[in-house]
């Protein structure tokens, strides 16, 4: 289990969702990826994509005041 | 029915296409939805912009509704090969850019790739007989089936009935009799099976997806093609036509004036590609300069135009500062614009 970061800063949504899919496709299961954003968006989106796919959100934090969104999430089955 | 049929459904965030699904779930059928990002969807990036539009609560309505049928959904980017169905479209435009038909043929096309690269079955969409002037006529909707490829794959379970019937009702996957016969632009039938189903919230139906139906934007992008001479565009170009006001007071440049707090941050983003101008003096907003060999005559009248937008407007004199792209930051004294001296036609 291995641990990754995937930054998004100054994507708008969906992209940061693309991204975090297409990253995952090329993780293992139990992997973390660390996610880091700064559309607000996507404190809801990347938490429903997890949902659906399966996948766990494990935190999602804002920091810096509000610009910069960690959403760390672990890879499932 | 023969065996669990596999179906990939075209996933909008609107009503139809989560009733489609929805139908097809009652007969049994395993559905994955596929949702593509063409770059000029409306979801979500103007809403991330604008910091009024951040009160409201942010969703994406393609996950949403994936979330409420518990479905996986993909989200595909298209942005690249979409460029090829707006330049080039078979059946030309709507009323404004907007290649709906092309635009759909394109999508059911990927579905299909989709499907086949996945061992999926048959592919499913919220189209309805009459529903569109353009996309969703019993004629145009043919020409879906036919030029996407999808033929006889392809099921509209809330018409179904209207139309021939395919190969999943053939092969007994699913029962024709279980569709539906919905024809026309009414929605009550959708808001009635909506209803029946459950769903008490879904995204406003019925269009509004897509800047490309929109007048406003398409003068925008129309403006762009003619400055270039071209037909083209780069992501960072459909993005800034969705921000701030676009002002073309001569031909050879425009200004990107934010509205507002939220589009204004955006726009600071764009500082090293673009030449910008700020009121020094006076709160105001960002301005981005577009536009090439811009003498200082021209600097000035921008700069001019800039104050006009800020605290500065009624002011006898304010301080406006032109920032080249490498920096360069030069303080011009100027009065703002009056009204008088802004022809409305600049607007784009």
């Amino acid at each position: 289990m291995s641990k990754h970061t995937l930054n998004v800063k100054g994507q708008l949504c969906p992209i940061p969702v693309i991204r975090t899919q297409n990253q995952a496709k090329k993780l293992a299961p139990g992997d973390t990826l660390e996610v880091l954003c700064t559309d607000p968006g996507a404190i809801n989106d990347i938490p429903a994509w997890c949902r659906i796919n399966g996948h766990t959100v494990v935190s999602s934090e804002t920091k810096e005041d509000g610009n910069l969104i960690v959403i760390t999430l672990t890879i499932g089955e | 029915m023969s065996k669990q049929a596999k179906a990939v459904a075209l996933i909008s965030g609107g009503l139809d296409s989560m009733l489609a699904v929805r139908a097809m779930q009652d007969q049994g059928v395993h559905i994955e939805g596929i949702n593509f990002f063409t770059g000029f969807c409306v979801e979500g990036h103007t809403h991330a912009i604008r910091k009024n539009d951040q009160k409201k609560q942010k969703r994406n309505n393609a996950l949403w509704v994936a979330e409420q049928l518990g479905i996986k959904l993909h989200i595909i980017d298209v942005i690249d090969e979409y460029k090829d169905v707006l330049i080039n479209p078979k059946h030309g435009y709507g009323a404004n850019l907007n290649p709906c038909l092309d635009c759909k043929t394109f999508m059911v096309g990927k579905a299909m790739e989709w499907l086949k690269e996945n061992d999926f079955d048959f592919i499913i969409t919220g189209e309805v007989v009459g529903q569109r002037p353009m996309s969703q006529r019993r004629d145009t909707m043919n020409i879906v089936t036919r030029d996407s490829g999808a033929g006889e794959l392809l099921v509209r379970p809330l018409c179904g009935k209207n139309l021939p019937a395919t190969k999943p009702e053939r092969e007994g996957w699913i029962k024709r009799d279980k569709m539906f016969d919905f024809n026309g632009r009414s929605r009550k039938p959708q808001m009635a099976l909506a209803e029946a189903y459950g769903f008490d919230e879904y995204a406003q139906p019925a269009g509004g997806c897509c800047f490309l139906t929109d007048e406003s934007y398409s003068k925008k992008l129309v403006d762009l093609w003619q400055v270039q001479g071209h037909k083209d565009y780069e992501f960072d170009d459909v993005m800034l036509l969705k921000v701030g006001r676009h002002i073309r007071p001569r031909p050879h440049f425009k200004l990107i004036v934010g509205r507002e707090e939220g589009e204004n941050r955006f726009m600071e983003g764009y500082k090293k590609r673009f030449p910008y101008l700020y009121c020094k003096s006076h709160p105001g907003p960002l301005v981005l300069v577009d536009g090439e060999q811009l003498g200082d005559a021209d600097i000035e009248l921008a700069a001019r135009i800039a104050a006009r937008f800020g605290q500065a407007k009624s002011a006898a004199e304010a301080v406006v500062h032109y920032v080249d792209t490498d920096g360069t930051e030069t303080p011009l004294t100027i009065a703002p614009l009056n009204s008088d001296d802004f022809p409305q036609e600049w607007y784009i």
